[in-house]
């Protein structure tokens, strides 16, 4: 009677344990093999042949399909420079340069990776289309009102996150510091 | 108590065995992966156009609202594939995935170097099938070996503004995915 409590208490544990787990690293990521630089984080290995088991289980529980080496890199941020969380209702500013490539997007994602609605139908901006100063640095407003220059709706949702892609650019699997790569900075300039 | 604790530590133990096993079969028990998410909207050894991503509407996370995107979703059982995308205005990229999502090999039109992107996709077994002599006198074909023999292509054209998305659109509209018949093997 005592063996099988144990046993089916040992099996209990292990289950919790190990589907727990699971589930924690299939959801939030793990840090294998990531890139950070600023706020922004990067795989570069997910667009390769050599993806790790943790990457591939978070893909294949996410339904995306990783951008490949040879096309591009994407860099993640779900917080600002001060490891505060991006807020759909607070102003946001993303500023700077970004590392070489021949073109790069920036995209604003719900949590679950979906595009959030807008009037504007204004999911992003690209290299192309974005207003510049004349030194070349230019500058995005993140906020759920509308603002000049460069705009971004976030729709006032409570979380976001800011994907910057990167097509055709030397950044990758050999891309260690900042200086290899200057990412833009992200800073909550104020909430209502 | 030595039981209970002897109890626990053998449970912790097999949770990372239960863990790790977990880990590596997500890929292949996943019901909702890209894969599954684009069979309903596309044909085999076929292109398809995926409909632009917007809120209400996409096809899978992720996706980059700034891209055309199509999608050949092969099956090289029947032979090795024939693939041509034109390149468009901007920039075009054609990324190759294994059934369970690996992205193993990707190009862009300035790495092709010329108006299309033209290529071969086949198995290693079919590659190795191929005539000597056709392999030299085609030096400038471009053959990729896919690890498994069923998989995704995914082409894709930036429209580096909005007004710019119906050319990336009609650019991968010519785009094609063929079933080459495959060459005899010489004795």
């Amino acid at each position: 009677m005592r063996l099988i409590f144990f046993t089916l208490l040992a099996l209990i544990i292990a289950a919790g344990v190990g589907v727990g787990a699971t589930w924690m690293t299939a959801t939030r990521g793990t840090d294998f093999g990531t890139l950070t630089i600023g706020a922004w984080t990067a795989r570069p290995r997910a667009g390769t042949a050599e993806i790790d088991p943790y990457a591939r289980a978070a893909i294949a529980r996410s339904g995306e399909l990783p951008i490949g080496a040879g096309d591009g890199i994407a860099f993640i941020a779900t917080a600002d420079d001060s490891k505060r969380p991006l807020d759909g209702r607070c102003d946001v500013e993303v500023s700077g340069v970004t590392p070489a490539a021949r073109f790069w997007t920036l995209t604003l994602y719900d949590p679950r990776g979906y595009l959030i609605a807008n009037s504007l139908e204004r999911y992003g901006f690209t290299s192309q289309e974005i207003l510049r100063a004349a030194d070349g640095e230019f500058k995005i407003r993140v906020a759920a009102r509308s603002r000049s220059g460069n705009w971004l709706p976030t729709g006032g949702v409570d979380r976001y996150m800011l994907v910057l892609r990167l097509y055709d650019t030397p950044v990758g699997v050999a891309t260690r510091t900042k200086r290899d790569a200057p990412m833009p900075t992200i800073a909550t300039l104020g909430c209502p | 108590m030595i039981r209970l604790l002897t109890t626990i530590i053998a449970g912790i133990v097999l949770g990372g065995i239960v863990h790790l096993v977990s880990v590596l079969a997500l890929p292949r028990i996943a019901s909702q992966d890209a894969y599954a998410r684009l069979t309903p909207l596309t044909k085999v050894n076929e292109v398809s156009q995926l409909p632009q991503a917007s809120p209400d509407n996409a096809p899978l996370p992720f996706l980059d609202p700034a891209f055309a995107v199509a999608v050949c979703r092969y099956d090289l059982s029947n032979g090795p594939l024939k693939l041509t995308v034109p390149i468009s205005q901007a920039y075009t990229a054609v990324s190759f995935y294994t059934r369970s999502e690996v992205a193993y090999y990707a190009i862009n039109d300035r790495s092709a170097g010329r108006k299309i992107i033209e290529l071969d996709l086949m198995t290693t077994e079919q590659h190795g099938n191929l005539p000597e002599d056709e392999d030299v006198t085609a030096a400038d074909r471009l053959i990729i070996d896919s690890p498994s023999t069923t998989g995704l292509i995914v082409m894709k054209a930036l429209a580096s503004e909005p007004g710019l998305m119906p050319q990336a659109r009609a650019a991968l509209s010519a785009a094609s995915c063929k079933v080459q018949p495959e060459p005899q093997a010489k004795s």
